[in-house]
């Protein structure tokens, strides 16, 4: 640890939130692929993020204990027969962001269970990327994924995409008492045993909702990814309290009835950034001279370069995760024991709730690996991901007031958010109520043969996405009362959105503070890395 | 809305298939009735490719017209019989690796399939059955007395008639267009693809790429499966 410069500085380097005094420094905020560097007014509370929980220190060791010693359930091993059907199922490209780097915490999964299935004499083995409706992970996506090896020796036949459209590759296995649809892919159905291999990247992920909603197809999510789920969910980081992830459970106890399966669930640390981006998860305060001749350079080289060479720079550089947890078994008792040490990386208590808080909107979300963070992604952004990121009280009050730094550029991607493009250019303009939306025109989209052929032939999201984007920020849209975005290089973007502009984050705090007063109460989560508060009180 | 209230509209040429009428024209051509006659025409149908380029480049309309005359003369029993063997030597060959999936799943969203072509009625009739059109917008050759006059019935389909047939066969069978789906090649189909309310690019030429990315207009592959 740097050895602290002086005694009553300590707590700035220790403590997860910290006041902003008047000799505070300035924090570094992301804007898409551009950094901003901003004075926040004295006694803003910065909600820092805890630093990086140890890796451990062998984790092909770990998951041969998981596996050993599984949860309420017999060791992998001994589930394995002769001549059996085995499908393997895992996590697409959306965990971790950015991707780890190689690697993979699935290859090494692999590793470890592929000579096992094959010693048992299981030699029917399919792995099956669970994307449900997103984008098909590419060839190079995918040998990336799983290392050459592994990739060589299963694809295309036996390494393969999801397909939530093709017509004779799903079975429904009945309902849920709350008459949810399930439906699972017909390799996994028929399987002998289905082993799930997941990251589990935010609270959110994992458990019921990895057979259940990533092996499924357009009704089977359809039954929770609506707008009154979203709306009940307190916060949909956390479980306990989702009215989603209630949904996601019951069709997860239908799939355990019927299927056979064996989870292997992970977990890994924050450390997002490292090598010549490592400022980035540092506190300002802490900054050496290093430090900020880093944040000069990227700043000005950032300045100089054109947004496709910005996000082609961003996207290029891999996450240095370390993985922090494995657990095996049954589902349940499995992801309750990633949740925990879930929880412990990302979990700040607070005890205060603000009536204003800011926010940089990074260049990067589950649906744009690789790819442009659209307008609609901004949105999912903040009033989804970055809102949801809480548990017990949210960490700012009813009605309060959002700031966001992000250019909002209106720039889709053509190939993986084709049905994007309509629905914000053509519906949202029309109306921005969840429940018009979805009555109106989910199923013009979902059902649209042009977006389900991009889906299964191309690398498109599937044509009902964006609305599950737009659903997805329902809880934090019903909860805040105002939406600044600082920074945006258009009016028209955040004017469909509902948002107001600024030019700079001063700007925008005025105009907060002309809706909460003089002593509103200002806080900032200074991510990335995630950083999630917890107000139980 | 009923589903039935809405179509997919295929244009062929180059949409589904990646040949065009003058494949066809040439497979006809080639299967005179005798060795003489095989000779000639090919030669006269090499000889007219310039012409062909030139007619086409100048205005569509006057192509089509200029090139349906090289009908004139031939049997309709021989045209239909011939066209059995178009469509197995030439057309099923040549039919794009995606199409039949992407007919499929505009027939799977409740769309009517129709298909919109440039090409005789008798050149394409097989290959729509095949592709499982429910309807077929196509050129039809005037025959007087059993034989070919080279002489379409008005009006020709092709560019902005295109648009025109869709309009009246939306209206006839109660389909709205607004609903529908239109899918083309080609940059000479713009009317076609901007009359409906879901247009989309397939494998487009250079030009109709570029108006597909202004309107943002989605753009599909056939060529890969």
């Amino acid at each position: 640890m740097r050895t602290p410069r002086s005694l009553e500085r300590f707590y700035e380097t220790t403590e997860q939130i910290v006041t902003t005094d008047t000799d505070s420094p300035p924090r570094v905020l992301f804007s898409g692929e551009d950094l901003l560097v901003e004075d926040l007014p004295v006694g803003t509370k910065i909600v820092f993020p805890k630093p990086p929980i140890e890796g451990l220190p062998n984790v092909k060791a770990a998951i041969r204990q998981a596996i050993n010693r599984p949860e309420e359930s017999p060791p992998l091993h001994a589930l394995l027969r002769p001549g059996m059907k085995v499908t393997i199922a895992l996590d697409d490209i959306s965990l971790p962001l950015p991707p780890m780097r190689t690697p993979d915490v699935r290859q090494q999964v692999l590793e470890v269970i592929l000579p096992l299935l094959a010693d048992s004499g299981v030699d029917d083995v399919h792995l099956v990327i669970a994307v449900c409706l997103h984008r098909h992970m590419t060839q190079g996506e995918m040998k990336r994924m799983v290392g050459a090896e592994i990739f060589d020796a299963f694809y295309p036949d036996r390494y393969y995409n999801h397909d939530a459209e093709d017509p004779d590759g799903l079975v429904v296995l009945g309902e849920t008492r709350h008459g949810e649809q399930v439906v699972v892919n017909r390799r996994a159905a028929e399987s002998d045993l289905v082993i799930y291999v997941n990251v589990n990247f935010v609270p959110m992920d994992g458990g019921h909702k990895s057979v259940g909603t990533g092996l499924t197809n357009y009704a089977g999510v359809k039954a929770h990814h609506t707008p009154e789920h979203i709306a009940k969910s307190d916060s949909y980081m956390d479980p306990e309290r989702s009215e989603m992830h209630r949904s996601i459970d019951r069709i997860g106890k239908v799939v355990d009835e019927h299927l056979n399966v064996f989870h292997i669930e992970t977990t890994v640390n924050n450390r997002m950034f490292d090598g010549p981006l490592d400022f980035l998860m540092k506190r300002e305060e802490a900054y050496g001279e290093v430090d900020r001749l880093k944040l000069a350079a990227m700043k000005a080289t950032l300045a100089r370069l054109p947004a496709a060479a910005k996000r082609k720079m961003f996207h290029a550089v891999p996450a240095a995760y370390d993985v922090i947890a494995v657990a095996a078994g049954k589902t349940e008792p499995t992801h309750a024991k990633i949740l925990k040490a879930s929880w412990a990386q990302y979990a700040v208590d607070v005890d205060f709730q603000a009536d204003v808080l800011v926010f940089g909107v990074p260049f990067i979300s589950p649906y744009n690996v690789n790819s442009i963070l659209n307008p609609l992604l901004v949105q999912v952004m903040a009033c989804g991901y970055f809102f949801n990121f809480y548990r017990g009280k949210p960490l700012l009050k009813k009605g309060g007031t959002l700031i966001l730094t992000h250019p909002c550029s209106d720039v889709f991607d053509p190939v993986h958010h084709p049905s994007y493009i309509e629905f914000f250019h053509r519906i949202l303009p029309e109306t921005r109520d969840s429940k018009v939306l979805e009555a109106k025109y989910e199923r013009e989209f979902a059902e649209n043969p042009t977006y389900v052929h991009l889906y299964r032939t191309g690398h498109a999201y599937h044509g009902a996405h964006p609305f599950f984007m737009w659903y997805w920020g329902e809880n934090g849209r019903q909860h805040m009362g105002r939406i600044i975005a600082v920074g945006a290089d258009n009016a028209h973007v955040p004017r469909i959105l509902g948002w107001d502009t600024a030019e700079t984050l001063a700007e925008a705090i005025d105009m907060a503070r002309s809706t909460h007063g003089r002593g509103a109460e200002i806080a900032m989560m200074h991510h990335p890395p995630i950083v999630m508060t917890q107000n139980l009180g | 809305m009923t589903d039935r209230e809405k179509a997919a509209f295929f244009d062929v040429d180059g949409t589904l298939v990646r040949t065009n009428i003058v494949h066809a024209f040439a497979f006809y051509a080639m299967n005179q009735g005798s060795l003489f006659g095989t000779a000639w025409k090919t030669a006269k149908t090499l000889l007219s490719v310039p012409l062909f380029m030139a007619a086409d480049r100048l205005d569509r309309k006057a192509f089509n017209e200029l090139f349906y005359s090289y009908y004139r003369g031939q049997s309709e029993d021989r045209l239909e019989t011939l066209a059995d063997e178009l469509f197995e030597d030439v057309l099923e060959p040549a039919i794009h690796p995606g199409s039949r999936r992407l007919v499929d799943e505009a027939r799977r969203a409740g769309c009517r399939i129709v298909f919109v072509t440039g090409a005789l009625d008798f050149t394409v009739r097989r290959l729509a059955a095949h592709l499982g059109a429910d309807d077929l917008i196509a050129n039809r050759m005037r025959f007087v007395q059993g034989h070919a006059t080279g002489q379409v019935v008005p009006p020709i389909i092709e560019g902005a008639h295109k648009a025109l047939v869709i309009r009246d066969w939306c209206v006839r069978s109660g389909v709205a267009l607004e609903h529908s789906f239109a899918y083309s090649d080609s940059f000479s189909d713009y009317p076609m693809l901007a009359v409906v309310g879901h247009p989309a690019a397939v494998n487009p030429d250079a030009r109709l790429a570029r108006v597909a990315r202004a309107y943002e207009w989605p753009i599909l592959r056939t060529t890969e499966a």
